[in-house]
């Protein structure tokens, strides 16, 4: 039996670089200023999804939504094996929380149709959210696994799937289709096929706007966004985040109390 | 926007049979922003058993517990659990819900957020009420919800204006754990549960908490030591801080290719990744690839030389000197302690 997957990726900002002039009036990042990166955990998720492909047959199609830029990230799929592409995009999409994401990415995945597995990343290193993934699950009304570590069989319109959960791990058995959020740990992203790389080097993947989708406006974008930024701060690195403790028994002995206030241990 | 209640909930999660900490910190800082609403608080408790618990959000201000009861509910898992928990959301309309930003919280508030249509926002770390004034329009007590973004580049304060449910995640140990000094009066309201088909789909084969106890992955605390510890000999002071406080020791590449640990311990990018409650980096510079493997720990203090070591960057507690003079003081401190 073969599984078809789809994989939701993400070009995000590289965190480690963003500076004050990259952000817009509203409040909103201007992504198009920022270096971007494939967002780690997605990359990860694909992995996994070429690995079952590889061993079970079937198609994987990796999915982004995001600025027409972010056809890049889709080549880098195409890199890597994935089996098509498609690029979701439109202004009418912009500004975005993770709801009004999800409500799109769930007509897409309605529109692509014809899958057993839907892999996302855990989170994005923008927003750390983790929120993206278990939405649109919900949207398509399908069960979901998330901080999945290991996926240990697929059987028959089954999965059996080892994920982390505080302090240890479980493993769940699931009925297909079903929607998985990946962790880092889970696996290494293959390095790109020099063959791929010459095949896909002047692609130009699909794209799907609001007019190819079965979507309504209001619950897009910004507008289809129930949260809003409000006010943002930039924080000066380096300077506020940690407390510096001094090296003396006083110190330490202050430090040791405020570790067992904070009930770590004691 | 429809009229609103002033209810502020918090969904209690349960570890070993009690309330998580992270809960009773949420029904703290609750009960502070039902008084600001002049609202009340409420917790909505999903399992098995839960008579005790419902009774213990009662000293943390909770004027009534919502329960729902089952022996088929007392494990978690997203359904039946986030079913449940939409549809008491969408009957009753609550002002606030708050989970706690754990691997339960994050698994079922986004499915309740996308089940309800409501604003959610992940890891907050801080709440406050207030008036805001937003696209000129004027929005009474609105729920502030603080969080870092961008990898902690920005601080964002973000709104939930036109929705009547605002839900936000909180990490645990952020808020404050306040019980009252007499307990409230509560209720217990008992909603019945009603299997569904949905709520099979996935099925829990097999758990182990417990196993993963001797195992570094799953320590609560970690005693890492790097490059700057010197030798393996060193290595048995993090030993002794380790088994003194209840932790596993690990170690840095650098420390692992010198032989002062074997690899097995090794964190980091190309070893394991760990999220610990608290990590101890002893003589550890801090490269991106061993912050990879650790900087999503809960807390993290750094012992280091040189006051500008890359580890600095990701840790709560800095402490500049040498490993070999502090850990023995840390040990004497936490001795000390405990007489």
């Amino acid at each position: 039996m073969t599984y078809n997957s789809i994989v939701l990726v993400k070009q995000v900002p590289d965190t480690a670089n963003i500076f004050g002039e990259v952000m817009k009036p509203d409040g909103t990042v201007n992504r198009a200023k920022l270096p971007t990166i494939f967002n780690p955990e997605d990359k990860v998720a694909l992995e996994l999804a070429l690995q079952v492909r590889d061993q079970y047959g079937g198609k994987v199609t990796a999915v982004t939504m995001g600025p027409p830029k972010a056809a890049e990230l889709l080549k880098e799929c195409l890199y890597m094996g994935a089996d098509d592409v498609v690029l979701v995009t439109d202004r009418k999409f912009a500004g975005a929380d993770t709801l009004a994401t999800s409500y799109v990415l769930n007509k897409v995945i309605e529109k692509i149709g014809n899958f057993d597995i839907i892999f996302a990343g855990r989170q994005a290193i923008d927003g750390d959210t983790a929120q993206v993934g278990p939405q649109t699950a919900e949207k398509l009304g399908l069960p979901q696994i998330t901080y999945t570590e290991k996926i240990l069989e697929l059987n028959d319109g089954h999965i059996r799937v080892q994920r982390l959960i505080d302090g240890g791990h479980e493993i769940l058995l699931s009925t297909l289709p079903v929607l998985l959020t990946v962790v880092k740990e889970a696996s290494v992203p293959r390095p790109f096929s020099a063959k791929r790389v010459m095949a896909y080097k002047n692609y130009i993947p699909p794209q799907l706007t609001t007019e190819d989708l079965d979507v309504d406006i209001e619950r897009c974008g910004l507008n289809g966004s129930p949260t809003k930024v409000h006010n943002i701060e930039s924080v000066i690195l380096s300077a506020g985040d940690h407390e510096i403790i001094e090296p003396t028994k006083e110190g330490l002995g202050k430090l040791i109390d405020k570790l067992m206030n904070d009930h770590i241990f004691g | 926007m429809k009229k609103s209640s002033h209810e502020v909930w918090v969904y209690i999660e349960k570890k070993h049979n009690n309330i998580a900490d992270v809960s009773l910190e949420l029904l703290s800082k609750g009960r502070k922003l039902a008084d600001k609403l002049d609202g009340i608080l409420k917790a909505v408790i999903i399992g098995d058993n839960l008579e005790a618990m419902a009774k213990q959000t009662f000293d943390y201000g909770a004027k009534e517990a919502i329960v729902v009861e089952h022996v088929d509910l007392k494990d978690y898992k997203t359904m039946p659990y986030s079913r449940i928990l939409s549809e008491l959301v969408k009957k009753h309309q609550p002002r606030i819900v708050l989970f706690g930003a754990t691997f339960v919280g994050r698994d079922i508030a986004p499915r309740v957020a996308s089940n309800t249509l409501s604003g959610l926002t992940a890891d907050c770390t801080d709440l406050q009420i207030s008036d805001v004034t937003y696209m000129k329009k004027e929005y009474p007590k609105l729920l502030l919800q603080i969080r870092p973004a961008f990898g902690g580049n920005i601080v964002a304060t973000i709104i939930t204006p036109n929705n009547p449910v605002q839900m936000a995640t909180v990490r645990e140990g952020v808020m404050e754990m306040s019980p009252l000094d007499k307990p409230v009066e509560g209720k217990i309201t008992k909603v019945p549960y009603q299997a569904e088909e949905l709520d099979k789909l996935i099925q829990i084969i097999e758990r182990y908490q417990e196993k993963c106890k001797v195992d570094l992955k799953c320590s609560p605390i970690i005693v890492a030591g790097g490059y700057g510890m010197g030798s393996k000999e060193n290595f048995k002071l993090l030993q002794e801080l380790a088994d003194l406080i209840g932790g596993k020791v690990a170690g840095s590449r650098a420390a692992v290719d010198a032989g002062f640990i074997e690899h097995e311990r090794q964190v980091g990018q190309t070893g394991l990744t760990v999220r610990p409650k608290l990590y101890i980096a002893a003589g550890i510079s801090g490269a991106i690839q061993h912050r990879a493997g650790m900087d999503e720990s809960n807390k993290i203090i750094a012992i280091n030389t040189d006051p500008d070591a890359p580890i600095f960057g990701v840790c709560h507690y800095k402490i500049i000197g040498d490993a070999m003079k502090i850990i023995p003081a840390l040990i004497e401190a936490y001795k000390n302690k405990l007489k």
